[in-house]
């Protein structure tokens, strides 16, 4: 199955890309994903980061399975208002 | 009315956006851009947001503030890309028919929108930069 990863704010800066298509096997889940991206764009691992994890615009667990054409974004700490 | 943009923000369109004729008070709060942070002088600022989720998560902070008090109308406009200092960055209009919900509703939602919405503000000093929330002991990364 393929996802989309969009990038945002500091890991838009280090992945150096704005999104990126992902292949992935059956099951995988967020975590997954992730470790995955890290390899392949090793900037990624900000030290000390906390993320939170969107699917489709929804706030979801780092466990949670993803299905074929998924939009994924890494949230990095918010800092709006 | 929730939404991002990089224009900047008309307030007397989002009172307007709010007038009510069964409301008896309308609270507004403007988030302005400041000069410094944290000992440093910041020259410029900048806001990137994920737009389709940022809009929908400031729409959920309307419905909730919806439910929690008893208000009129509401909007929430965030500003988007480069912001020159003094001016707004966030303003939320609310209106109810007695004042303590439209102060309610509004300090609610600047405190969710903090926390939850998918808006990022890089500060730009004289020698460095920072996306706040994400500094890691290196703050003047590139």
């Amino acid at each position: 199955m393929k996802v989309r990863v969009k990038f945002f704010a500091i890991l838009r800066e280090r992945a150096g890309t704005a999104e990126v298509i992902q292949e992935l096997s059956d099951g995988a889940t967020v975590t997954d994903l992730w470790r995955g991206l890290q390899q392949q764009f090793p900037k990624l691992d900000v030290p000390g980061i906390r993320l939170l994890y969107a699917v489709n615009q929804n706030y979801v667990g780092s466990n949670d399975t993803l299905n074929d054409g998924d939009e994924v974004v890494f949230i990095p700490p918010v800092s709006g208002g | 009315m929730f939404r991002v943009q990089s224009k900047p923000i008309d307030l007397t369109e989002l009172v307007g956006y709010v007038t009510d004729a069964e409301a008896g008070a309308i609270v507004t709060f403007i988030g302005t851009t400041r000069n410094n942070n944290e000992g440093r002088n910041v020259i410029a600022l900048d806001y990137e947001a994920y737009p389709e989720m940022a809009e929908k998560e400031l729409a959920r902070i309307g419905a909730e503030a919806a439910q929690k008090w008893q208000i009129r109308r509401m909007v929430i406009v965030h500003r988007l890309g480069p912001v020159q200092i003094g001016e707004a960055s966030v303003v939320i209009a609310v209106s109810s028919a007695h004042r303590e919900a439209a102060f309610a509703a509004s300090r609610f939602a600047i405190e969710e929108i903090k926390k939850t919405v998918p808006i990022w503000k890089k500060e730009v000093y004289e020698g460095g930069e920072v996306w706040i929330g994400t500094q890691t002991g290196q703050p003047f990364h590139r």
